[in-house]
């Protein structure tokens, strides 16, 4: 138990009583790290929010904080931006993704009162969180098909956010136009920075999330528009035209990003709006995002079974129409990993949805706890494939120096937690 | 109707509004059945605001939310009318999931509390139930007329589906909720036409239910190699079944 104990609470303004609940949630994450249970950051924050239910907004306050949600892109986002900021004073930010109400009391609680934050939130808590912490600022990336067995609906995040932002004074937010879903939960906002940032997958938006008519996507540049009640795009103030990012005023900048693909692109030109929105100067913040090159794991590539491999975190079917952007060219083979835990939604449907007829001409290895439901669905792709539970044993089975992984999000974080040891 | 020398037609109705659980894969599995057997497959797919084809064979419809759930059944027009009914009337089957169900019945009350037409091709209407949503593992033993072994799947849904006299459940539930009408049932059986709440790519855990599907529409199957799906039946109704009974055994 090396960081803070009990005997030394943060510091600053805040009520003895949170100080005493941070001292005490430090004591339980350094119990829990001790004991070999993990990060300490959850339970941490559980103990915090348990003696003090209010210690979120008592944590928050006084701090410039930006908050992260969406679909995918949260925790890359939120490190993105995170450099970009540190380029001016250390920040506050829960890098491993722990992005509940107890991750987010921990993370403020550990590092230094009145320091800049920035939060991912969880899609389904950010009004809540909105209320907690009062952000200057909030991204929202994208919302779709992700964990149904838990939040059933997604035009229903996409309403939570449009009420939680209704009228909301003293935040801008830097939300995806191309995105209809995200375009109306964020359109009743009084200050909306409106950014091009693509959304390949619109199989969730083709009802209105308005009217529940038609939208049509197509036309110029990735125009969307709903054939009933008139929602359409919003008129971008910033864009992304393959790798260069232009904003109000005239600012442009180009990515020369470490990490690969087009989603990551677009998760670099939202952190440079929020950036810029918080001061930054988008030159600067694109210099500092060019050295971040994994996030949590994600894109390192790490010795297993006798090969490089390079891990890839797809957790859904948009996630999934990235990806495939980001794999090695066939024939190069893959080994992909699913688990259908809680934290994945127990309920692998999805595999359904994910276009895996595009992995035809290479080998796949489908691991992880639901393997047979992932070997089915490539045997109705035509794609041809082997079948391994073990993920280290999958590795170990393909031909080649190096293997591109691509696990959901339990099954990515157990094979990463393996590879370490 | 399709003869075995021509292409069977498999009409996906609206999987941009009807398609939350990857349901197009029940399109997908019927089209590679047959071809697997040698017969030629002609997927259609149907988008919201396309008119709905006749002449097609099988027709799917898919599970989704509410406000896109209205759109695909005014877009199937009143109850006993349109294309898909026509095609039923001549023999043409369709199977349809959660959403997809209830849009096949008499009516439907939507999310805002209006309750909305359904195609009228299925003896049933759809409350909205009052408890929490049916989420999880179903198995579903499916009446003897059928002569289908069990069903497994996944559910989720809020809606409470209450048959009419005109139509037989698809089976009973023996882990799950089903129609969660009270009567342990769950979907509803007429003629050619199948509705259930196991949603999604329920074909991908029951074969046996898709070749009864292309079975009325082609005939006699050749048996295929269903070993990687009967490894994952195995498994899910182990997981939906087998706590109890591994507990007996537990030293």
């Amino acid at each position: 138990m090396s960081r803070t104990s009990v005997l030394t609470p943060p510091e600053g303004a805040l009520p003895a009583r949170t100080r005493f609940a941070a001292g005490v949630g430090a004591a339980v994450s350094g119990l829990s790290r001790a004991l070999g249970r993990g990060g300490g950051s959850v339970v941490g924050g559980r103990a915090i929010l348990a003696v003090d239910g209010r210690a979120l907004s008592r944590l928050a306050a006084g701090r410039s904080i930006a908050l992260v949600s969406g679909t995918n892109g949260k925790t890359t986002t939120t490190a993105l931006l995170r450099a970009a900021l540190e380029t001016r004073a250390p920040v506050v930010s829960n890098a491993l993704g722990a992005n509940l109400p107890p991750g987010l009391a921990s993370a403020l609680a550990g590092g230094p009162p009145r320091a800049p934050a920035v939060l991912e939130v969880d899609e389904a808590w950010l009004g809540r969180v909105l209320e907690a912490t009062a952000p200057r600022a909030v991204a929202l990336l994208n919302l779709s098909r992700d964990q149904l067995d838990r939040y059933n609906e997604v035009r229903r995040l996409a309403g939570s956010w449009r009420a939680a932002l209704d009228g909301r004074p003293g935040v801008t937010v830097v939300a995806n136009a191309d995105d209809p879903l995200v375009a109306w939960g964020a359109a009743l906002c009084p200050q909306v920075v409106w950014i091009g940032a693509g959304q390949p997958w619109t199989d969730d938006a083709a009802g209105c999330p308005s009217c529940g008519g038609r939208i049509r996507f197509g036309g110029a540049g990735r125009a969307w528009g709903c054939a009933s009640c008139g929602l359409q795009r919003p008129a971008l103030d910033v864009t992304l035209d393959g790798a260069e990012v232009r904003g109000p005023g005239g600012w442009r900048v180009s990515l020369r990003l470490a990490l690969p693909g087009r989603a990551n692109r677009a998760n670099a030109a939202v952190a440079i709006a929020v950036a810029s929105v918080l001061g930054v100067e988008p030159a600067t913040a694109a210099a500092a995002m060019s050295a971040v090159s994994e996030v949590a794991g994600r894109y390192a590539t790490v010795a297993a079974a006798g090969r490089r491999a390079r891990l890839l975190l797809a957790k859904n079917p948009a996630g999934w129409l990235e990806a495939l952007d980001v794999l090695r060219p066939p024939p190069a083979p893959v080994v992909v990993a699913i688990n259908a835990r809680v934290a994945d939604g127990r309920d692998p449907s999805w595999l359904w949805d994910v276009p895996f007829e595009r992995l035809r001409g290479r080998v796949v290895v489908a691991t992880g706890e639901r393997s047979r439901d992932l070997a089915v669905r490539l045997r109705y792709a035509g794609v041809d494939h082997r079948r391994l539970p073990d993920p280290v044993d999958a590795i170990a089975a393909v031909d080649g120096d190096v293997v591109d992984v691509v696990a959901n999000y339990t099954s990515f974080q157990a094979l990463r937690a393996r590879l370490a040891r | 109707m399709s003869t075995v020398d021509s292409a069977v037609g498999i009409a996906l109705l609206f999987p941009d509004l009807l398609g939350t659980y990857g349901d197009s894969g029940n399109a997908t599995i019927l089209a590679e059945r047959l071809r697997w057997r040698g017969f030629e497959a002609t997927p259609v797919t149907v988008r919201s605001g396309d008119a709905v084809p006749a002449g097609c064979d099988v027709y799917v419809v898919g599970g989704g939310e509410d406000l896109p759930q209205a759109l695909a059944a005014r877009q199937l027009g009143p109850p006993r009318t349109g294309p898909l009914c026509e095609a039923v009337d001549r023999g043409a089957a369709v199977l349809a999931v959660c959403a997809g169900l209830q849009v096949l019945g008499e009516s439907f009350v939507g999310g805002d509390g209006v309750r909305v037409d359904g195609a009228g091709l299925l003896d049933l209407t759809t409350e909205r139930g009052r408890g929490p949503r049916s989420v999880g593992e179903v198995v579903v033993d499916p009446v003897p007329a059928l002569g289908l072994p069990a069903l497994t799947g996944y559910e989720n849904h809020g809606g409470v589906t209450v048959l009419g006299p005109g139509t037989s459940p698809l089976g009973h539930v023996r882990r799950g909720v089903g129609n969660g009408d009270g009567s342990g049932t769950d979907g509803a059986w007429s003629g050619r036409v199948l509705g259930t709440y196991l949603h999604g790519p329920v074909l991908a855990r029951n074969p046996a239910l898709a070749d009864l599907v292309l079975g009325w529409v082609v005939g006699d199957l050749a048996p295929v190699d269903d070993a990687e799906v009967l490894e994952l039946r195995g498994e899910r109704l182990h997981a939906a079944l087998g706590p109890r009974r591994r507990g007996r055994w537990r030293p």
